[in-house]
Parts: C-alpha cells; structure tokens; sequence
C-alpha cells in the first residue's frame, strides 16, 4: 500500500527579496579592511541587521586567504549571508554558502528598460525596445523620515517631503530628492545606477552613496554643510555642489 | 469620551512622570476629571511623586488579571478630589501587561474620565508602544540634548506606525514637551537650541520647562511641581502646557529670555 499523507495541511513556501549589501574587496585585504572599519564606524550600525554579501570574483586567493578574511568580518559583527564568485576549490567547511545568479538587480532593470538616458534622447529611443519600457517608478513620502526608520524603493526615485533625520535612510534604486534638511544617510541608485542623483534643500547627511561609492560627512567641504546641495557621480568620484 | 495622552520619550530620566503628574494635576485642577496611568511596570514611580506610595493595594497588573476591580485600584488624591491614579505593580515583570488587558482598561477609564494620561516608560520597546497604543494625544517629553532628540524622533516614527490610531489610518496629535531647560547652559552654548529641536522633531511645542530644584523639593514632599507650589517657574509653565493641551492658544517664552536686547547680544557675543 502507498503510504498516505493524513495531514491535509500544505506547506507554505513564500519567496522574499531583500537588498543585500554587496562587499568586493580587494587587497591588500589590510587597507581595504581599514576603509571598511572607518566606514562602519562613522556610519554607526550600518551593517546591524543587514543581509551582506561577499563577492570575491576575480580576487587571486586561496582558501586559507578567503577564511581568515570570513574572521575579520565576523570580528567585526558583519555576518556575510553568502559568497559570491568564488572557485568552489577555495570554499570550505563551516564557510557561508556560495551564492549564484545573484545579479545585480540592475541587470534585470535594464533589460527590462533601457536606460534612463533615453528619456533626454527619444530619438535613440526607437532603436530600443520601445514596447517593452515601463515608465521609472517614484515614490512620495509627504513626512519626515524619521530616526530608525528605512525607506527603501529599488524600483526608482524617493522624494521626500520633509526631513531626513539623524539615523534613518533613504535607499533608492533612482535619484534621492529631500525637500528639508538630509541628516540621515542618502543612498541613490543602489542597485546600480551611475546616474543617480541626491538632491536635499539642507546637507547635515551622515553618509551619502551613489552606485555604491561613499562619501561620509568628514569628506564633504564644510561650504556645503547646511545649504542646498546635489551629488553625483563622475566616474568613482562622487561631486557635490550648491543648488541656488 | 475621555481623551487619552501619552507622555512618552523613548530615552530615559527626562521628566515623563514629573511632566505626566504636574499636567494630570493641572488639568484636575480647572475641574476636570484625570487619572493618571503608570506603565511603568516593575519601577513604579507616579506613586511617590504623586505622594500616595503608601495608599497602593491594587495596581494596573491586578486589574488586568482580574484580581480586582478598577474601582478598587483608582486611588484618589489627597488635594485634588477629581485627580486620580492608577499605580503600577513593583514586583510584577512587564510582560504581566497583555494589548487586551490594557485596551479594556483604557476604554473603561475613557467612559468615566475626562483624561487618561499615561505614563510611558523608557525605550522603544513593548512597555512603551503598550502605554501609546490607545492614544489620541501624545506629549513627547524631551531634553535639549542630542540623544534625546533622537530617541525623541524615534519615538514620533512608533506613535505614527505602532498606534490604533495610526492602524486605523487616522493620525496622533503629537505635541513637544521640551523639560529641564537650562537657560545657563543655553547661553553657555552647550545645549541644542529651542529651535534646532523644533526644527528637528518638527511637532508643535506645548511648553518648555526650565531646570529647577522646585521639582525635586515637590518629589520629596509628593506633591506634583503644579501642587507644590503652582506659582514656581517650572508649575507656571505647566499650567501653560496644560491650557495648550486642552485646545487655548498661548505664546510660548523661552525660559531665561526676558532681557532685553542688550542682554541678548552681549549673550551671544559671548558664546
Ligand atoms: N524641570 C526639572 N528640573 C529639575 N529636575 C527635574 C526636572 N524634570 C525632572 N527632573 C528630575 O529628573 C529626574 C527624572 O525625572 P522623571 O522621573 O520625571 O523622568 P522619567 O522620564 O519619568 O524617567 P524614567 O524614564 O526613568 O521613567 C527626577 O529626579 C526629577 O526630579
Ligand atoms: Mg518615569
């Protein structure tokens, strides 16, 4: 006789995506781990709670390299959920799991949607996959964004109609628009978006990111602190300037 | 219907049960029925500044467990017939208080108070969003320093997401309570200023109460600051406060900034 399940019950399998942050190090793993402490600890709890990942694509080392980079994090409180690129010859026991197919979430943006650029350029538009574009999502907040609190919107733009405070952040896949005073930490085209802009009407931010490049507080000429102010990206470089 | 206020803050020792007794007992003083809650379970407090320690049988855990009737554990004050408190348990732990219990005895104080005040305790966690949970006002009491701002500004997030009001889609009316203002310092340069916190917080300002040793002399003799002696700076400023819950519309001084302009530019110079 077969064997007959008697609890009817299914089983609930759901999925969920969460923005994982991505580290690439390179080396000497000595200085980048000094950038990496520097950034954590003006940007206190950034990575409390966060789901990490540790890409190591193209990094020339071994297994013995790979764990006693794994210690340093955990030292730190970073928990690495998984590894990407490694050979599966330098992974061992007791490592986070190798992760695959984890693109970028970027990727799929843009072959989903060509390019923002091509909202300045129609006529190069028609050459694109025109049917298939979806208009960029935005977001409104009408409220200060408070302490401890995340807005996070991968889909595009997050404009918010107040301030950002000391603590909480804003994570856009977009540009970043702030119509008060940005305390808090500013993070435009987190998935991958070089083009990504923040704009806020006051700079007291304590961290700002666009396409993963950094710029803390201390980095910021003080003739920026308090006006109002636009990032962007020239090539690694983040630039600042006053808006009148 | 009664309406219920939070005083709430998120950090801890900024005056949420001085501020909680001194507006209880001003507002029980224009007629008005109050009683005052604490939430603060297992570090009971509102009793001794309210000088009624010694009156306590019942308290909020008992009533939550049935063990006694609200009627049994509301005690009356001694100066003030309409202003009543309802005391917390000390030995109990927190997790003596259950979102059902706690909603059956706010409803109940609802039907027969005018307010219901009640008292948070510190932190961000279940005794602090229990104690918010079925308010229609909140009084954020905050210090003019920076990590109370902050915990200040977290505590706004909770009241606009953790609240049956806020499930329900409606909106807190949250006011600021600014405590233990310190106009030396202030000139000195060492504490936020008035507007740096408003700025930052941004909810209306129902009163700033300046640091003075009249709040520790009423704790000591259990009589709220507004009780003790209703014409010293910090129960003036309460009363105010109190006027501003209650719907009247006052200009706010910022303590210690009576003197003329001469006094203010030889202050600021001197910064
Ligand atoms: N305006 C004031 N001037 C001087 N002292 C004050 C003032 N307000 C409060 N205090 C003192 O500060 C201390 C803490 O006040 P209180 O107990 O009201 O704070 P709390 O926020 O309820 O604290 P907790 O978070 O522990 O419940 C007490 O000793 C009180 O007397
Ligand atoms: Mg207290």
């Amino acid at each position: 006789m077969t064997k007959v399940l008697t609890d009817a019950r299914s089983i609930r399998i759901k999925g969920r995506s969460f923005l994982a942050v991505v580290l690439s190090p390179d080396l000497p793993f000595d200085d980048w781990l000094a950038r990496l402490d520097d950034l954590a600890a003006r940007s206190a709890g950034f990575f409390l709670g966060r789901p990490v990942v540790l890409d190591v694509t193209d990094l020339p080392i071994d297994r013995a390299q790979l764990k006693e980079l794994l210690a340093e994090f955990s030292q730190r409180n970073v928990s690495i959920m998984g590894i990407e690129g490694a050979r599966p010859s330098i992974l061992g026991q007791g490592m986070p799991p190798a992760l695959k197919g984890g693109r970028p979430v970027s990727d799929e943006a843009v072959a989903k949607e060509p390019v923002i650029e091509l909202q300045n350029n129609p006529a190069d538009s028609k050459s694109a996959v025109v049917e298939s574009r979806q208009p960029l999502q935005s977001i409104i907040i009408r409220e200060p964004v408070r302490s401890g609190q995340s807005v996070i919107f991968p889909e595009g733009d997050v404009t918010v109609i107040g301030s950002v405070a000391s603590g909480a952040e804003v994570i856009a896949g977009g540009s970043v628009h702030i119509y008060g005073t940005l305390r808090g930490r500013a993070m435009a085209g987190s998935v991958g978006n070089a083009s990504a802009r923040i704009f806020c009407r006051k700079m007291e931010a304590e961290l700002l990111a666009i396409d993963g490049i950094y710029k803390m507080a201390e980095d910021m000429a003080p003739s920026l602190r308090g006006k109002p102010v636009q990032l962007w990206l020239e090539g690694d470089t983040i630039m600042a300037e006053t808006l009148i | 219907m009664g309406k219920v206020i939070v005083v709430t803050s998120g950090k801890g020792g900024v005056g949420k049960t001085t501020s909680s007794a001194a507006l209880g007992a001003a507002l029980a003083h224009k007629g008005d029925r109050v009683v005052i809650v604490d939430f603060d379970v297992g570090l009971r407090n509102l009793d001794l500044v309210m000088g009624a320690e010694r009156r306590v049988v019942y308290d909020l855990v008992n009533v939550i467990q049935g063990e006694a009737k609200l009627s049994q554990a509301l005690i009356r004050d001694k100066r003030l017939e309409t202003l009543f408190l309802l005391p917390a348990s000390q030995t109990r732990d927190k997790d003596a208080l259950t979102p059902e219990g706690v909603e059956t005895v706010i409803t109940e104080l609802k039907r027969v108070f005018d307010w219901v005040i009640c008292d948070s305790p510190a932190g961000i966690e279940r005794g602090a969003t229990l104690a918010m949970r079925h308010a229609d006002i909140a009084v954020v009491v905050t210090n003019p320093e920076v990590s109370s701002v902050r915990d200040s500004d977290r505590i706004i997030g909770l009241l606009d997401a953790k609240t049956a009001k806020a499930e329900r889609g409606e909106r807190i009316e949250k006011h600021l309570l600014l405590t233990r203002y310190d106009s030396n310092r202030a000139e000195r340069g060492d504490m936020l200023k008035v507007d740096d916190v408003l700025e930052i917080l941004s909810i209306p300002l129902i009163g700033i109460i300046p640091e003075s040793m009249d709040v520790l002399r009423a704790s000591n003799i259990g009589a709220p600051v507004t009780l003790a002696d209703a014409r010293s700076a910090p129960a003036m400023a309460y009363f105010d406060a109190a006027r501003r819950l209650a719907g009247e519309v006052l200009p706010i001084t910022i303590p210690g900034e009576k003197r003329g302009i001469f006094g203010k530019i030889f202050g600021r110079k001197a910064a």
